[in-house]
C-alpha cells in the first residue's frame, strides 16, 4: 500500500516537473527577454532611470494600436501587411489637415487649421474605409489576406506619394504642425506632470484604447464571433454568424486602429513623409506572436498583445545601452519571431 | 391517429459539376413523429439535408413548412424559422469554451451587442439541466472527449426551441449509455410535438426509434413506409437495390503463413495499448470497433505515421522498425488512408501523377530524369487492372467518382509491389456498384498472396470481405473472431468492452 502510495507520489511529482518545464517553456521567450532587461538593469543602472522608464512606456503606447487591430486579423487565421502603410497615409492627411495657420509652404492654405476632432473622425474613418476594403476582398472573395493586404499595401503607397504632391507640399515633409495638435498628443496631462518626469498624453489614450480593444474581444458579440470564425469558420457558418460581415469588420477595425495610430504618429514625429509608418506591421505582428496570439486561429488575448509589444521595445531600448550594434537589432527581430513562433505551434501541435 | 404533415419536401432536385446528386426526392414529416432517412453512403441523404438547411441551394421542388413554402438562403435563416440540426461532422470553435459554443450565433445580449455571460450561465444551466447533460460550460471544447462534444452539440440542436431537429448520424462517436439518452432526449422532442430527421446506419436504431422511414439510393427517393412494417432485410434491399446475397463477391483466397506477427505495439502520443496480432499470407485481417477505439491507430503505428512507444514487427521472422512512411514501403506495406480527399488524392494533379507518385524512384533514368514513356506504360496499367473509368490519364483525379479515385490510389500502391496492404476504410464515400468493384480487388489482391489489413466502421463490410476480425474497444485489442462464425453483436459487445 505504502509502496503504491510512493509510486503515486513519484508519479504525480514527476508529472509537476514536467508541467513546470512546459510552463517555463511556453514562456521561454519572454522570461529570455526579461533576463536581458535584468542583465542590462544591473550593468547599466541608467536603464531604470525614470526617464528611460518613461521612454520605454511612451513607445509602447506609441506601437501598441497597430498591434491591437492587427491582432484580430491574426486571430482570423490572416494577417496584415498594409497596416504601416495605412498609418503612413493617416499621418500624412491628419499633418496635411493641422498644419499650423501660418505654416511656410501649408499644404491646403484655404482650409486653416480644422478642428481636432474631426481630423480624429477623417483619420480613423479612412484608416476603417482601408480595412473594410481588405476585409472586404478577403470574405468575398475568399483570397488569403496575404495576397489582399500585399496588394493594398502598394496600392496604399502610391496613394501615399501622390498625396504628399498635393497641393502646396510638393513632396516636402509636411511639418510646422498647429500647436495644439501637438499639445493634444505629446503634451503632458497636468496629472502626470511629476517635475522631470513628463508622461505624455498618447500613454493615457493608449490605455483608454486597450481597455476599450479588451471590451469588444470578450465582451460583445462581434468579439465572440471573431474568435469562433478564428477558430472554426465552418462552425460559425453554420451556427448562424454573418462570416462576410464579422470578417470585413475585424478588419476595418483594425484599419480604424491605424487611423488612430496615423494621428498620434504624425504628431509624435512632427514631420510627415510618405516613409511615415514603413514596415509597422512587422513590429506589430512580432509582438502579437510573442504575446501568444496564434496564427492557428481563435487563440490571443488583448493583455498578450500589451505584453508582446512590451518586451518587443524593452529589447530595443534595453540592447543600445550596452552597446549593440544597431545593424544587429534586424536580425534580433528576426530571431524573436521565427523563435516565438516555433514555441507557438509546439503548443497547439498533435503528437501522432 | 394521423399527425399532420409539418414539413414537406417535394421533388428536390440538386446537381454538382457531372452529378445529379438529387434527383426528385420527396419527404414528409409528421409532428411529433421520428422520420429516419436511410441510405447507402453518397446516397443524397446529407446534400438532402444541406438543401433544407439553406447549405446548399437546391435547383428543383419545394419546401413547405407548417403550411408555408419556405426556401432557406443560409443557416441563419434556418435557425431563425425553427429548422436546427446536429451535423454528421463534428462542426465547433475547439479553442473556445462550451457556452461559447452553444450561443454561437445568438449570444444573449444587452444593449444590443455586449454579451451577457450572466444570462449565458444561467441559460447553459437551464438546458444542460433539462436534457441532463452533465458537462463542465466553461470547459474548453478541444479538452473534451469526443462523446461530450457530440452531446454539446446535440444539446445546441435541441436548444433552439425548433420545430424540425435534423441528426445526421449523431451516434457515431457515442457509447451505448450514450445513445441511450440521445433516444430520451428524442422522446422528448417528439411529446413536445416536433418532427425529427435522423439519419443513421444503424438498423436497431432506426427500427427501434423511428415511426417512418425513407430510403433513398444514388440520390433517388426509393420508398417511405411506416417503420414497424419493416424488416432489416428489407431495408438492405431497398438500400442496395439487390439482394443481399450478392452485397460481396465470393472468397476466393487462401490464407497461408504467418508473414506478420506484431507483438505489445503501442503508440508513443496515441491511446493505442499493446496491440499484438498476426497476419496470414493472402489472408485478409478486418480491424473492428468504434470511432477512437483506436482502429486507425493500428495502421498509422503500423506504416510510422504515428510514432510507435512500444512492441516489434516481424516481417518473414525478420525485425522491422518502420519508423517512417519511406521505410515502410521499403519494407513492402502500402497504406491506403482513411480521408481520401484530405490525404489520399492530390486533387488537382493528374491521374498520372498520382499513380506513380509512391513509386518515383523506379522511373528514373541515369538517377535524374523521369522516364515519361515507363510512367505511361504503368498507369495504363493501372487503369486496365483496377477498372478505372477516366477519360485520360491527364485527368484532374478530382474530377472522378470517390470509387474511381480509390482504385487510383490501389493502383498506386500496387505498383510499389507491396506484401501488406493497409487499407483504411477503403469504401468509404462510394458508390454501391464500385463497392463491390473494391471488394473484388481486396479478395483478388489476397488470392495473390498479399496479407491485407482493412479497417472498416461498416460491420456487414468486414464480415463479408475478411477472414478473421480483430476488435479494437478503448485503444487495446478486444478479441479477435473468425468472419465466418461470429455475428454482429459478438463484435459490438467486444467493442463496447474497454469503452
Amino acid at each position: 500500500m505504502s509502496n503504491e502510495s510512493k509510486a503515486l507520489a513519484a508519479k504525480s511529482k514527476s508529472l509537476d516537473a514536467k508541467q513546470v518545464g512546459n510552463v517555463l517553456l511556453n514562456n521561454a521567450l519572454i522570461i529570455i527577454m526579461l533576463l536581458v532587461a535584468a542583465y542590462v538593469a544591473i550593468t547599466q543602472p541608467s536603464f531604470l532611470s525614470p526617464r528611460s522608464l518613461v521612454n520605454l512606456l511612451s513607445l509602447t503606447a506609441a506601437y501598441l494600436p497597430v498591434a491591437l487591430g492587427i491582432g484580430g486579423c491574426i486571430v482570423l487565421t490572416g494577417t496584415d501587411l498594409s497596416a504601416g502603410r495605412a498609418v503612413g497615409i493617416t499621418a500624412c492627411v491628419s499633418a496635411s489637415l493641422l498644419q499650423a495657420s501660418d505654416a511656410a509652404n501649408k499644404m491646403w492654405p484655404n482650409i486653416g487649421t480644422l478642428p481636432i476632432p474631426v481630423v480624429i473622425l477623417i483619420s480613423v474613418g479612412l484608416g476603417a474605409l482601408i480595412g473594410a476594403f481588405n476585409g472586404f476582398f478577403v470574405a468575398k472573395f475568399k483570397l488569403h489576406p496575404f495576397i489582399v493586404t500585399l496588394a493594398t499595401q502598394l496600392i496604399l503607397y502610391t496613394t501615399l506619394l501622390l498625396y504628399v504632391q498635393q497641393g502646396n507640399n510638393k513632396g516636402m515633409a509636411i511639418s510646422s504642425l498647429a500647436p495644439n495638435y501637438r499639445n493634444f498628443v505629446v503634451g503632458n496631462p497636468p496629472l502626470l506632470n511629476f517635475g522631470k518626469i513628463q508622461i505624455p498624453n498618447y500613454v493615457i489614450y493608449a490605455l483608454l484604447l486597450t481597455a476599450l480593444m479588451w471590451f469588444i474581444w470578450n465582451k460583445t458579440t462581434f468579439g465572440k464571433n471573431m474568435f469562433a470564425l478564428g477558430a472554426n469558420e465552418e462552425a460559425a457558418r453554420v451556427s448562424g454568424v454573418n462570416v462576410l460581415k464579422t470578417t470585413i469588420m475585424v478588419f476595418a477595425l483594425a484599419g480604424a486602429m491605424y487611423g488612430w495610430a496615423g494621428f498620434v504618429e504624425s504628431a509624435r514625429i512632427a514631420s510627415n513623409t510618405a516613409n511615415t509608418g514603413v514596415n509597422y506591421e512587422l513590429d506589430a505582428i512580432a509582438a502579437c506572436v510573442i504575446g501568444g496570439v496564434s496564427f492557428v486561429g481563435g487563440i490571443g488575448k488583448i493583455s498578450g498583445i500589451v505584453i508582446g509589444v512590451l518586451m518587443l521595445r524593452l529589447i530595443f531600448v534595453a540592447l543600445p545601452l550596452v552597446g549593440m550594434d544597431q545593424n544587429l537589432q534586424y536580425l534580433i527581430k528576426g530571431g524573436i519571431i521565427l523563435f516565438a513562433c516555433a514555441l507557438d505551434m509546439r503548443k497547439y501541435l498533435v503528437k501522432k | 391517429m394521423e399527425q399532420p404533415a409539418l414539413l414537406e419536401m417535394r421533388g428536390i432536385s440538386k446537381e454538382f459539376p457531372g452529378v445529379k446528386a438529387l434527383d426528385n426526392v420527396n419527404l414528409t414529416v409528421r409532428a411529433g413523429t421520428v422520420h429516419a432517412l436511410m441510405g447507402e453512403n453518397g446516397a443524397g441523404k446529407s446534400t438532402l439535408m444541406k438543401c433544407l438547411f439553406g447549405i446548399y441551394n437546391k435547383d428543383g421542388g419545394t419546401i413547405t413548412l407548417d403550411g408555408q413554402e419556405i426556401n432557406f438562403k443560409s443557416s441563419k435563416e434556418a435557425l431563425e424559422n425553427g429548422v436546427a440540426m446536429v451535423h454528421q461532422e463534428l462542426n465547433q470553435a475547439l479553442t473556445r469554451t462550451v457556452k461559447d459554443n452553444l450561443w454561437l450565433g445568438r449570444y444573449p445580449k444587452v444593449g444590443g451587442f455586449v454579451v451577457s455571460e450572466r444570462i449565458m450561465d444561467q441559460k447553459t444551466r437551464e438546458i444542460f439541466d433539462t436534457l441532463e447533460v452533465n458537462v463542465n460550460p466553461k470547459a474548453i471544447m478541444s479538452t473534451l472527449p469526443v462523446s461530450q462534444r457530440q452531446m454539446v452539440e446535440i444539446a445546441k440542436a435541441v436548444s433552439y426551441d425548433a420545430k424540425i431537429v435534423v441528426f445526421d448520424e449523431p451516434t457515431s462517436s457515442l457509447t451505448e449509455a450514450e445513445v441511450e439518452h440521445l433516444f430520451r432526449i428524442i422522446n422528448m422532442l417528439k411529446a413536445k410535438g416536433c418532427g425529427i430527421i435522423y439519419i443513421s446506419h444503424k438498423m436497431e436504431e432506426i427500427l427501434r426509434i423511428s415511426d417512418d422511414v425513407t430510403i433513398m439510393r444514388d440520390g433517388q427517393w426509393v420508398a417511405t413506409r411506416p417503420a414497424s412494417e419493416l424488416t432489416m432485410e428489407e431495408i438492405i434491399k431497398l438500400m442496395v437495390g439487390r439482394e443481399l446475397t450478392n452485397r460481396f463477391p465470393e472468397k476466393t483466397n487462401e490464407p497461408g503463413d504467418v508473414i506478420l506477427d506484431v507483438q505489445h505495439m503501442s503508440g508513443k502520443y496515441t491511446r493505442l495499448k499493446e496491440a499484438t496480432f498476426q497476419l496470414r499470407k493472402g489472408e485478409v485481417l478486418g480491424i473492428a470497433g468504434l470511432d477512437g477505439s483506436g482502429r486507425t491507430e493500428v495502421l498509422e503505428n503500423l506504416f510510422g505515421v504515428m510514432t510507435r512507444g512500444g512492441g516489434t514487427i516481424t516481417l518473414h521472422g525478420r525485425e522491422i522498425q518502420n519508423r517512417t512512411p519511406q521505410e515502410s514501403i521499403k519494407n513492402g506495406f502500402a497504406l491506403l488512408t482513411e480521408e481520401r480527399r484530405a490525404t489520399g488524392i492530390f486533387g488537382i494533379r493528374d491521374i498520372r501523377e498520382n499513380t506513380v507518385i509512391s513509386n518515383l524512384k523506379n522511373y528514373l533514368m541515369g538517377g535524374i530524369c523521369l522516364n515519361d514513356k515507363k510512367m505511361k506504360e504503368d498507369t495504363d496499367w493501372a487503369i486496365q487492372a483496377m477498372h478505372i473509368k477516366t477519360p485520360s490519364q491527364k485527368t484532374q483525379i478530382r474530377s472522378l467518382s470517390g470509387g474511381n479515385q480509390q482504385k487510383v490510389i490501389i493502383g498506386r500502391w500496387l505498383l510499389t509491389k507491396p506484401e501488406v496492404l493497409l487499407l483504411d476504410e477503403p469504401t468509404r464515400g462510394i458508390d454501391v456498384g464500385a463497392k463491390y468493384e473494391i471488394y473484388q480487388l481486396i479478395n483478388d489482391l489476397a488470392k495473390e498472396g498479399k496479407g491485407v489489413i482493412m479497417v472498416s466502421s461498416e460491420m456487414p463490410e468486414l464480415l463479408g470481405v475478411c477472414d478473421r476480425i480483430l476488435v479494437m474497444s478503448g485503444g487495446q485489442v478486444a478479441g479477435e473472431v473468425d468472419a465466418k462464425n461470429t455475428s454482429q453483436e459478438e463484435i459490438l459487445t467486444l467493442a463496447a468492452k474497454y469503452v
